[in-house]
């Protein structure tokens, strides 16, 4: 039953981390007394999140995809029709 | 007491029912008000002819009606009930208009005593999975705010998927859907179901929702079942059960983290609102910017105040400086001859411009000049 997931995206940082990420450095960079170069590092790791969830949002369509068992016991994943 | 007969009324075709026009609108009139109902009666003269319907009598004490149960329905109920046979069942009345009578049509025959051990194992079947504590609080894991991939287990005949397909399309279009296929009524169900939440563990998704469309009340023994429930238990991410049945609550539901009355109501719990999540990024890059700017404001003021301290250090330096440099040119200028002479004294010079330091340097009649502080002045001695 241990066998590997069938998603070869697995592992990469989601959605969920951009914002998660966003909303720490936010808060660090308003709370937190950093000098100019700790700020602005920061605001570039900020800016990066940013940007990777604003193009995460702006995908364009949900995608269904169904998943089936090959006769070896692996999963597969297909399109679903229609 | 009776109306009169309008023989001789203009409108006499328009108050004289046909038998046609009567039962018609009795009709209307009882099939327009009930929707499908349980009933519960004895059944008797049941016919079960090779057309396949079935028709019988159900009565109680005070009453009786005529069924019939269509070969559709007939056909999913098994064997024809006995006479005498204690049953509920699911239909609704109707007119049979060439007979001029009332029926009730079944769509589902549930005999009591089944009914009855029906309810007795699924008591012990929530008894056990509330032993081990499957229906616990503690153990309901909350939704993930922005799930990227969802599992979707539910048959695909069904409005189940294409409810939450739609949803997901108007609320969350990041989110991509694996749909994992399984019967959800009917012989097989529980397996199929079993099977299915087994493979959503080897899924890499954020979020797992289970059930089946609405509509009508039907066979909800697959979500009571106790292999099912402990297969949904024993999903790694969290649960939606949507088990599209308002009024009943399965063990399903109470096993799933979160229950949703409707599939479309599971999609609308399980993805947020893109419009939302954009706005909330956008604030969030507004306060990165904010952020950044107060902090190089902050490093500029502090910039300008070590400044300002730098200028006044110079500036105190410069002045000492200079102070030190008034008195020193004040004592070298006591120090200078020129200084002397601006005190009266004269020095006296030979034409060569030797100094003349003593009387015998002073021969009668020797030309020579004394400076003085502005100048040169011409003398002789006598």
């Amino acid at each position: 039953m241990s066998r590997p997931p069938v998603d070869p995206s697995a592992g990469q940082p989601s959605l969920a981390d951009d914002l998660a990420r966003l909303e720490e450095i936010v808060r660090r960079l308003e709370a937190e007394d950093l000098d100019l170069d700790g700020a602005l590092a920061l605001f570039e790791q900020g800016v990066a999140s940013l940007r990777s969830a604003r193009e995460r949002l702006a995908a364009a369509e949900v995608r269904v995809r169904t998943v089936l068992e090959e006769a070896n016991g692996t999963l597969r994943l297909g399109e679903l029709d229609g | 007491m009776t109306l009169p007969l309008p023989l001789s009324s203009a409108l006499a075709t328009d108050e004289v029912f046909s038998v046609r026009h009567l039962t018609a609108t009795v009709k209307r009139l009882i099939e327009g008000s009930l929707g499908p109902i349980w009933v519960r009666g004895e059944v008797l003269q049941c016919r079960a002819p090779l057309s396949g319907h079935w028709y019988f009598v159900l009565r109680d004490p005070a009453a009786q009606v005529r069924c019939c149960m269509w070969r559709t329905y007939a056909e999913r109920a098994g064997r024809p009930p006995a006479d005498g046979t204690e049953v509920f069942v699911l239909g609704r009345p109707a007119m049979y208009e060439s007979k001029g009578e009332f029926q009730f049509l079944v769509t589902r025959i549930l005999p009591t005593a089944a009914i009855g051990q029906q309810q007795r194992a699924l008591e012990q079947v929530k008894a056990a999975l509330e032993r081990d504590g499957l229906f616990d609080a503690a153990r309901k894991r909350p939704l993930p705010r922005y799930p990227s991939r969802v599992v979707v287990v539910t048959s695909t005949d069904g409005a189940a998927l294409s409810d939450i397909v739609t949803v997901a399309r108007s609320r969350w279009p990041a989110a991509e859907l694996l749909v994992v296929a399984s019967r959800v009524q009917g012989e097989g169900a529980a397996a199929d179901l079993v099977a299915a939440l087994r493979r959503v563990n080897r899924l890499d998704a954020q979020l797992c929702i289970v059930g089946r469309g609405g509509g009508g009340r039907e066979d909800l023994a697959a979500f009571n079942d106790e292999a099912v429930c402990r297969a949904l238990a024993a999903v790694r991410v969290p649960t939606v059960s949507a088990v599209g049945h308002e009024t009943d609550v399965t063990l399903a539901d109470l096993v799933a983290d979160v229950r949703a009355p409707t599939p479309s109501a599971a999609a609308e719990l399980a993805f947020p609102d893109v419009r939302a999540v954009r706005r909330l990024v956008g604030d969030l890059g507004a306060r990165l910017a904010g952020g950044l700017s107060r902090r190089t404001r902050l490093a500029a003021e502090r910039l300008e105040r070590t400044g300002d301290r730098l200028e006044a250090a110079i500036e105190a330096g410069l002045t000492h400086r200079r102070q030190l440099a008034n008195r020193l040119a004040a004592q070298l200028d006591a120090l200078s001859p020129l200084g002397v002479l601006e005190r009266g004294y004269a020095v006296p010079r030979d034409g060569a411009g030797r100094v003349l330091r003593r009387r015998a340097d002073f021969p009668p009649g020797l030309p020579f000049s004394l400076r003085v502080a502005d100048g040169d002045v011409p003398a002789r001695a006598e």
